[in-house]
């Protein structure tokens, strides 16, 4: 991950700072930073969400394509993602920028691994033939500290923009099967996203812990815990990453204070999701140029 | 980028330690250079750098340290050579760096601002800002490489924190930056919350409010 070099004293400033609860940016422990969250931005996919979280900036798009389901699951669809950061920095270009890519992938493979994040029954279109594969994929546009929670972030809004459009299945005299779109480019389905989890990143500062990391504050931080809480405040994966131990009870406290974050962040996107969705076709686009 | 002229003072963070020389990074297209012969040794003393003095740069200097300069002169390729030879340079200690466009940096006759809130501002001209808590008495013989380790008082954090996000606002609305233009947003930005002033809203009010003090002390 792109990552900033600093002095040992603006470390030991940032350090004693978070003690305190005041980091360098006038923030508490648990605040996150102003965030934009604009769906809807790639004309040509089924959903697309843009998050810019200061200087992290995230574009999602999901792609609804028809494909053959799964052996072990032949009712159900499912989500393939791919993460692309060749666009971040040139040491993150080619080799480099892959290795981070899967590393993300993988999480958000486990994290989307519980049965009720997304109904996936509802994408089988029919049972062991067809069904609805969509394909997430994640642009990072640049990397300004906790990617993490911000594609989390981005997947919910983009699920929740996705459209998936209305297919009824045709039998044939023969017996072969046909599948017809519909004409109505408005008729479509779209998934609910209430157990969608998110991702909350606590990163360990000396001896208390940080959400929403910015890029020097990561550096001061030798381990962070990666939580992805749902709506209800339950935690459906979690991961440590860092070359640093932690010390089980701190893993504790730092398990209620994401389940806490988790809820507020599930509220307050929500409410930005329906105040863009109330506003309908006639909502100003800020997209790539404004 | 930054275009290096001949008296600037910069923040710049060293970048490698090499022979007899330290390469710092300004913000500009090549690496800039600080060469031993140009800094003043802990202590103050002067005398010609030995071959002991070679082996012992990083023990100055490492990888990652900020320094206060002032630019010496221009190499034909643009690359600029640094020196800090004066104790009011060197080593910078516990502080907030905040990196700006270069253009936003207007020329004074000084770029070290002890401001009346209770921080001091170092205003690069490469466009590197560094806040840090004003240092009680001048510590003269230190010559600038001892470090004050201790932990920064609360008040004086809050006041970084709000000059470091004050100079933000600042930038996203393309202001320049110099002593005064940071003071008044600081007094605009009193009545809200510290992590409130990079709310866009807040935002513009304080530096619509900064603008219009300026504009009243010209005029």
């Amino acid at each position: 991950m792109a990552s900033v070099v600093l002095s040992e004293a603006e470390k030991l400033y940032i350090v004693h700072g978070v003690q305190e609860d005041l980091r360098v940016d006038g923030r508490g422990c648990e605040d996150y930073r102003c965030a934009e969250v604009e769906t809807d931005v790639v004309s040509n996919t089924s959903g697309s969400a843009r998050v810019k979280l200061v200087e992290t900036d995230i574009l999602v798009g999901i792609k609804a394509e028809m494909g053959t389901p799964k052996l072990e699951k032949p009712d159900e669809g499912y989500l393939e993602f791919f993460v692309d950061c060749s666009s971040n920095s040139p040491e993150l270009e080619g080799r480099g920028g892959e290795e981070l890519g899967t590393d993300i992938a993988n999480t958000l493979y486990r994290v989307f691994s519980c049965e009720n994040s997304v109904d996936l029954k509802s994408l089988c279109i029919n049972p062991k033939e067809h069904c609805w594969v969509l394909y997430v994929d994640v642009l990072l546009l640049e990397c300004g500290g906790n990617i993490f929670d911000a594609i989390s972030i981005a997947v919910k809004a983009a699920l929740f923009n996705t459209r998936i459009p209305k297919v009824r299945v045709l039998e044939d005299d023969e017996g072969t099967k046909e599948i017809e779109l519909s004409d109505d480019p408005y008729d479509c389905i779209r998934l609910s996203v209430d157990e969608v989890p998110c991702i909350v990143t606590l990163s360990k500062i000396g001896y208390r812990h940080v959400v929403d990391a910015t890029l020097q504050e990561e550096a001061c931080s030798l381990a962070s815990l990666l939580i992805s809480v749902t709506s209800k405040g339950a935690i459906t994966s979690m991961k440590k990453v860092g070359k640093g131990s932690l010390d089980p009870e701190s893993i504790f406290e730092m398990m209620e204070t994401g389940q806490r974050v988790g809820k507020s962040l599930h509220i307050a996107l929500q409410k930005i999701l329906d105040e863009e969705e109330s506003l309908g076709t006639s909502r100003p686009k800020v997209g790539f140029l404004g | 980028r930054y275009n290096g002229e001949i008296g600037d003072i910069v923040v710049g963070r060293i970048t490698e330690v090499q022979q007899k020389r330290w390469k710092v990074e300004t913000n500009s297209r090549l690496d800039s250079v600080l060469l031993l012969s140009s800094i003043n040794l802990p202590g103050g003393e002067l005398r010609r750098k030995s071959v002991e003095d070679e082996l012992a740069m990083r023990d100055y200097l490492q990888e990652g340290d900020l320094i206060s300069a002032e630019v010496q002169s221009v190499f034909s390729d643009g690359a600029v050579s640094l020196h800090t030879r004066s104790l009011k340079y060197g080593k910078l200690a516990q502080g907030v760096l905040v990196q700006v466009s270069p253009s936003l940096v207007k020329r004074q006759k000084t770029h070290f601002h002890d401001l009346p809130c209770g921080a001091s501002v170092i205003l690069g001209n490469n466009g590197f800002i560094w806040i840090y808590p004003t240092p009680e008495q001048k510590d003269d013989e230190a010559g600038g490489y001892t470090a004050n380790l201790e932990p920064v008082p609360l008040s004086d954090r809050e006041v970084i924190s709000r000059l470091r996000n004050c100079i933000m606002a600042l930038v996203t609305h393309k202001m320049m930056l110099f002593d005064s233009s940071i003071l008044y947003c600081y007094e605009a930005s009193l009545p809200h919350q510290i992590k409130d002033i990079l709310k866009p809203e807040v935002t513009e009010e304080i530096v619509l409010e900064a603008r219009q003090r300026l504009l009243d002390s010209e005029g």
